[in-house]
């Protein structure tokens, strides 16, 4: 089969240059090879020869096999897809499932998730150009780099434990009286810090539990902030290792 | 007001939106910041210097000017950013066309799995959670943030170019 052929010395050529894993790159998904094989051959997008493209579609898996590339799911799905359309095109019309209307292209669902994907793909484009051209572009470093030249670090989960037993321990050395007030609940405390971030942008993890008048209230605040951080609405850095935690509020979304 | 309005937007760490000077000039309309600021910007823009200013998410940044990049990068002897991969730029561009919209809706249409890319964009904060879609298992609603438009030089979401054209690429193309 010659068109096979080509297919592969097209791969050979590539693996043997460049390294095959840059071209899987190129073809992150099933759908991003079969408009390739579009493109490269000019087919015409509403009149795909399905059972050609099926074939050639079916020896670059068979190529991926061979090369003991693990092939995710959808790529196996995308071939039963083929496999069924191609099934489907060769009933001859009249004895087609009645249910379907007449002008109903078995290809047609995979044309518009082909165009689809190859509109967002030209979107990705339009997001690289302009990620090209604000590379090209500074500002002002953030205030937190300019004070001492050094990024922020992240905090692990032991630095937090660490500051939180801190909190901990001060609040019991200073305590005057334990009242047991009104029981406050995890969401309250979530709302209650959402709110206290629409005036602040920042707030220090230490000054954090200043209002707390029992152990269990340090708790419930503890859990509302780590909740808070996993749903990404603020988020912790220190300046250098070890040093105070910060908490900053995560740029409202737009 | 005008010179202010420059400094300002000189110290600033974040684009500056127009209601922000009221800090500044409490006794003027937001009209008359909003016409001074845009006469301040087409001013500085006009002149031949190193610096422009750019309306970016909402507000106004001072920034260098993309023509000397090369200059000062060999000053500042860095190499560019770490670029985005095309797997995280696709998944962000679904996202920032279909927000609010979940990792089901996005692998629909990318036809593959894109949970690391969508990792990356979390990471970068390009992306952000937007709540839970109210379906059953209630799965997490994404859409791109503020970071999103001072990355790729946006005033807003309307500044994209619209879906329809990249359609019409689509069809022009295939």
């Amino acid at each position: 089969m010659e068109s096979g052929e080509n297919l592969n010395a097209d791969f050979e050529s590539v693996s043997e240059s460049s390294g095959i894993t840059i071209r899987l790159d190129a073809f992150e998904g099933p759908l991003d090879l079969l408009l390739h094989m579009i493109k490269k051959e000019e087919i015409d997008i509403w009149n795909i020869p399905i059972a050609h493209i099926t074939e050639q579609y079916l020896q670059y898996l068979q190529i991926m096999k061979d090369l003991n590339i693990n092939v995710a799911g959808e790529w196996l799905m995308m071939a039963a897809t083929l496999i069924y359309i191609k099934s489907r095109m060769l009933v001859p019309q009249e004895k087609a499932d009645e249910a379907l209307p007449e002008d109903e292209d078995p290809r047609n669902e995979l044309v518009y998730q082909l165009l689809e994907h190859q509109k967002f793909k030209n979107a990705a484009e339009m997001l690289y150009t302009r990620e090209e051209v604000e590379n090209a572009i500074w500002n002002k470093p953030p205030a937190d780099v300019l004070e001492d030249g050094n990024e922020v670090v992240a905090v692990t989960l032991f630095d937090l434990l660490r500051a939180f037993s801190e909190v901990v321990q001060r609040f019991e050395s200073q305590r005057v009286l334990e009242v047991d007030q009104e029981e406050i609940t995890i969401e309250q405390k979530i709302q209650d810090i959402r709110s206290r971030f629409l005036v602040h942008d920042k707030m220090l993890f230490s000054s954090f539990f200043g209002e707390a008048r029992s152990k269990r209230h340090l708790i419930v605040i503890f859990l509302a902030l780590l909740e808070l951080v996993r749903l990404h609405e603020v988020w912790l850095y220190q300046k250098k290792a070890f040093e105070e935690i910060q908490i900053c509020k995560v740029k409202e979304t737009v | 007001m005008q010179a202010i309005m420059e400094a300002v937007i000189y110290v600033a760490d974040d684009p500056v939106k127009p209601e922000q000077f009221r800090e500044v000039f409490p006794d003027e309309s937001l009209e008359t910041l909003d016409r001074a600021l845009k006469s301040m910007v087409e001013n500085f823009n006009a002149r031949p210097g190193g610096m422009m200013i750019r309306e970016v998410a909402g507000g106004y940044r001072m920034t260098t000017r993309p023509e000397h990049h090369e200059q000062i990068r060999a000053y500042l002897k860095t190499r560019p950013n770490a670029k985005l991969s095309m797997a995280a730029l696709e998944t962000l561009a679904v996202i920032a066309y279909k927000q609010p919209v979940t990792l089901a809706e996005i692998l629909a249409i990318r036809g593959k799995k894109s949970s690391t890319a969508l990792q990356t964009l979390l990471e970068r904060k390009l992306v952000a959670i937007q709540g839970r879609k109210p379906v059953v298992g209630r799965p997490i609603l994404y859409g791109t943030s503020r970071e999103f438009l001072i990355h790729f030089g946006l005033k807003n979401l309307s500044d994209l170019p619209t879906l329809e054209e990249f359609a019409q690429m689509a069809g022009e193309q295939l």
